[in-house]
């Protein structure tokens, strides 16, 4: 026998169920309980930058809209810098980089406000592209999907984005794009998540 | 002072497979392609942090926290508490823990649970809170009664609390569900059984706790929950800010 090595495995996952609004958003679930709920103001007032909305559905392996999920979104300022201890530099005042939107319960559409994140340092070398980091989780998923959005007017940034470019199979990128639509004010992006099938979304281990 | 590099891969053989199909809705929304692994970067050990001003002390008082004053809901009084540690070990400080669940009953506060038990006037069922300086979190509620769900026509959730946890990176982020020592249920659930082995499911489950009763008031159920832990050795080039 070998020595032990002593650490500790972590949780396993379950999924959050379809009354996931309950615990993380209870005024959808029909009740108000607390004085404010968490995630409901990404960028907050004093963030500078372009003001964005960015819409979408998520789709299920039938076509169907998923009207009972949940996303949380992770992202980096204008600037490029979270708001974390290590996120790489200051925040605006107020600017927290995270929110969580619910599908529609009749539509499956979601939506959230935000300001356009700018480069993020990369790993290794070089700078990644403007992108927002999602999460999902819903009835039927039994752990939390992580996915990235990236924004199709930043050709030249996408293209030497380091994360990107490790999806071997180049067409699966153009998942991750979200699409700029013509003449809105704030700029609206469309981003449609597809859990599986033809155009299924890239799901990232992370 | 030595930087910390990225988070422990994660043990994606102890983890449920997105694929259960006696879990039948995860057969239309898991994906099929393998998923990009992906070495953290900024954006990964990076995540939402929280402070005293985004809860209030109420709010990890479910037996408070929507009752009528002087009221409270109807069920067995029980408090659930533990702590938040990481895969090293190493407790987990002023991370967000947030609770959802069913009253006594079996029924969600929720507009589209339709099951037949009643609504509990003095209970929402849900509750949050921030670990300590230790880690440790605790919970006071009621304990959720079993509810039957459309699965096979016969299925029964074993009493759960649903748990999300956040740790300090968007790559620790967990939602997760607490169960009882002895629900017969348990064995029997195709959610609890999406866990591949008989270890994961029984790390999921809550031990009475006797020590930590409050006697003549509370029983008590312990429940610890790990994240996934952090190598201490650097990037390969370091972050800037790190
Ligand atoms: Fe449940």
């Amino acid at each position: 026998m070998v020595q032990k090595l002593d650490y500790l495995k972590e949780t396993p996952s379950q999924t959050a169920g379809p009354y996931v609004h309950i615990g993380l958003a209870p005024g959808a679930a029909g009740f108000e309980i607390y004085d404010h709920e968490l995630g409901q103001d990404i960028a907050g007032p004093n963030a500078k930058g372009e003001r964005i909305r960015v819409e979408g559905t998520v789709i299920d392996g039938t076509g169907s809209p998923v009207k009972d999920a949940l996303i949380e979104v992770w992202q980096a300022n204008s600037e490029g810098y979270y708001s974390h201890p290590e996120g790489g530099g200051p925040v605006e005042e107020g600017f927290r980089g995270w929110g969580r939107v619910i599908t529609d319960f009749d539509t499956g559409e979601w939506a959230f406000d935000t300001v356009k994140p700018g480069r993020a340092q990369g790993r290794d070398v070089g700078i990644q592209a403007p992108h927002i980091n999602l999460w999902i989780v819903a009835r039927g998923i039994n752990i939390g999907l992580n996915t990235r959005l990236y924004f199709d007017d930043e050709d030249e940034a996408n293209a030497a984005d380091p994360v990107l470019n490790i999806i071997e199979w180049e067409c699966r990128r153009a998942t991750l794009i979200a699409k700029r639509s013509e003449g809105t004010s704030p700029q609206v992006y469309r981003f449609d998540i597809r859990l599986q099938g033809e155009d299924e979304t890239v799901f990232f281990d992370i | 002072m030595k930087s910390k590099g990225e988070y422990y891969q994660r043990d994606r053989e102890w983890q449920p497979p997105a694929l259960t199909p006696d879990y039948k809705t995860s057969v239309s929304r898991s994906p099929r392609y393998a998923m990009i692994s992906l070495q953290n970067s900024i954006s990964e050990i990076t995540g939402p942090t929280f402070g005293h001003n985004d809860v209030d002390p109420i709010d990890n008082d479910l037996l408070r926290n929507y009752a009528y004053s002087e009221q409270s809901p109807i069920g067995e009084r029980i408090i659930v508490h533990g702590r938040v540690l990481d895969e090293n070990a190493r407790p987990v400080p002023n991370t967000l823990v947030e609770v959802w669940q069913a009253n006594a009953g079996g029924r969600y506060r929720h507009k589209k649970d339709t099951y037949l038990a009643p609504i509990d006037p003095n209970f929402g069922g849900c509750g949050r809170t921030l670990t300590d300086e230790n880690g440790y979190y605790f919970f006071r509620t009621v304990k959720p009664g079993a509810y039957p769900w459309r699965n096979w026509v016969n299925n029964w959730r074993p009493a759960h609390i649903h748990v999300s946890v956040f740790g300090v990176a968007f790559a620790q982020r967990l939602i997760t569900q607490l169960y009882f020592e002895g629900d017969p249920l348990l064995d029997k659930c195709p959610i609890v059984k999406a866990l591949p082995t008989q270890d994961a499911r029984d790390s999921l489950i809550a031990a009475l706790d006797l020590n930590a009763t409050v006697p003549l008031d509370s029983i008590a159920y312990k429940f610890d929950i790990i994240l996934r832990g952090r190598r201490s050795t650097l990037f390969e080039n370091r972050l800037e800010g790190n």
